[in-house]
């Protein structure tokens, strides 16, 4: 694993997160992505019988993963993890659309672009890097998503991570995502 | 799973080849894996006859199987082309070396064995009999390739010998190194598909096979592979079965779920225990040698790469 300069993760609160989809749509907006694709989703989660019913609701994408099978498996180098952000990124010119990304994630958070690369969230990799919000953070009307260094104890994502409880998904998978649901 | 834990997931996410299952891999990449296995099964018998200076025992394997290697291998590289997205990208594949990513290293190992078996399918043509007479076998260049033939034939079968190995473990490592589906995520993927590539690559030589004694030892050496490939198919689907919770899930697929039926019947009974069967008796002189067997392998071993590359892909790690 790559030590970085900073590792930017994202924690969505399923308590707050209302299922607004805004999250969804200004991600469309702000990165270009074409109708009927998407780089964020909202899941919706019922576990239970009625009328016992727990309901779980959130927004998710790319995992940015510190262990991710997708750049270990691309074999151009056009997923890697930027040394900076230590965020998963994908250089469209080197991508042959091989799609061994896709197979190896197990989030499914790829899709091909009408172009012919692998797109994915970018964590909004041209905001953060200019010290803004990612375009999800910024929209969100319950402040849910939170997107923040967790090298920097500082930050408002580690203290979020140090006082309430959380979940990672399918982290049987061993890809050591940097998503974090609090629940 | 109690009747209290039930889950529902829906989700907002629809994007093509990904939702519901991911089918980003149609019949392209399967037919190449099997194309590929068959090749390094060719490599590996006409490199064996060669260091073992067996060409006039084995015609078929020393005189045939070196200009069908390279050529069938160039149709399944042809079918893995039709399945990038990016097709004008290809040549990035050879911009940069993966250690990671089977398939940087299987890209690489692709280029030399077209090299040196590309060398040896002109060398073989150059040393056929009606190809000599024609207006092309006249040209002097052809002497060139004989005489590469006579110094290095011994030194490039090492090469192929090597090749043809790697080039059947890789096309299984391919899969097994996608970690995020628990049915091709395991170490025995890649003995199974090398064992089934060579299997291939003896059947079609089989096929091809006139002498009897050539046909014998091919049919042999064929129900050894078979047998290992039995063996190994069962431990991966044992192990699977009695792994993590993913494991057992994805095992579901050909243990009750809906590749059983042609996983069972056409790729173990049909492609490996009818076969062997044949061959046991073929072998015996009980029953007479037919193309039935051979073709049975190689259906077989194109049915199991086309249901390990649909069934792995379409299952995850769940919710």
């Amino acid at each position: 694993m790559t030590r970085t300069a900073h590792k930017y993760g994202m924690v969505v609160d399923t308590i707050a997160c209302v299922g607004c989809s805004a999250c969804t749509l200004a991600c469309r907006s702000e990165n270009e992505v074409p109708e009927g694709l998407s780089r964020r989703w909202v899941n919706q989660e019922t576990r239970g019988s009625f009328p016992d019913l727990k309901m779980k609701i959130w927004s998710e994408s790319c995992q940015h993963c510190e262990n991710a099978p997708c750049v270990k498996n691309c074999p151009t180098g056009a997923s890697f993890i930027d040394d900076f952000t230590g965020t998963v990124q994908v250089e469209r010119d080197l991508c042959t659309g091989c799609k061994a990304c896709m197979a190896s994630c197990p989030y499914d958070a790829r899709y091909i672009h009408p172009t012919g690369y692998v797109d994915k969230c970018t964590l909004c990799h041209h905001r953060i890097t200019g010290g803004l919000e990612t375009a999800c953070e910024t929209v969100c009307p319950t402040s849910a998503i939170v997107v923040g260094d967790l090298n920097d104890p500082g930050s408002e994502i580690s203290q979020l991570l140090r006082k309430r409880k959380f979940e990672q998904r399918r982290t049987a998978a061993g890809t050591r995502p940097k998503f974090f649901l609090l629940v | 799973m109690q009747h209290s834990d039930y889950v529902e997931l829906t989700s907002t996410r629809l994007n093509p080849h990904v939702d519901p299952a991911l089918t980003v891999w149609g019949w392209e990449v399967p037919v190449y894996l099997f194309m590929g296995g068959l090749v390094a099964g060719l490599l590996f018998l006409y490199s064996v006859v060669v260091l073992l200076r067996r060409e006039e025992r084995y015609p078929t394997v020393a005189k045939t199987v070196p200009l069908l290697a390279t050529p069938l291998l160039g149709i399944g590289l042809f079918f893995l082309f039709l399945d990038l997205e990016f097709k004008a990208h290809v040549f990035r594949f050879y911009t940069s070396f993966q250690f990671y990513s089977p398939m940087s290293w299987g890209s690489w190992i692709l280029l030399v064995v077209f090299g040196v078996g590309g060398v040896q399918f002109l060398y073989t043509l150059a040393e056929l009999e009606p190809f000599r007479k024609t207006a092309i076998g006249k040209w002097s260049v052809w002497g060139l390739f004989k005489k590469i033939s006579g110094n290095t034939r011994r030194k490039l079968a090492w090469w192929t010998l090597i090749l043809g190995i790697a080039l059947g473990i890789y096309t299984g490592l391919l899969l097994a190194s996608l970690t995020a589906r628990p049915m091709w995520n395991s170490a025995l993927v890649g003995p199974m598909f090398l064992i089934s590539g060579l299997s291939a690559g003896t059947a079609l030589t089989m096929l091809l096979a006139r002498a009897r004694a050539e046909r014998d030892i091919l049919v042999r050496f064929d129900l050894l592979l078979v047998f290992m490939e039995l063996a190994v198919i069962l431990m991966w689907v044992g192990a699977m079965a009695h792994g993590s919770e993913a494991g057992l899930e994805a095992a579901h697929q050909i243990l009750g779920g809906a590749y059983t039926a042609v996983f069972w019947s056409l790729v173990v009974v049909a492609g490996l225990i009818v076969p062997a069967v044949l061959e046991v008796q073929s072998l015996r002189g009980k029953w007479p040698h037919t193309v039935v067997a051979p073709a049975l392998i190689l259906v077989g071993g194109l049915v199991l790469r086309l249901v390990m590359v649909q069934a792995g892909q379409s299952f995850g790690y769940g919710a």
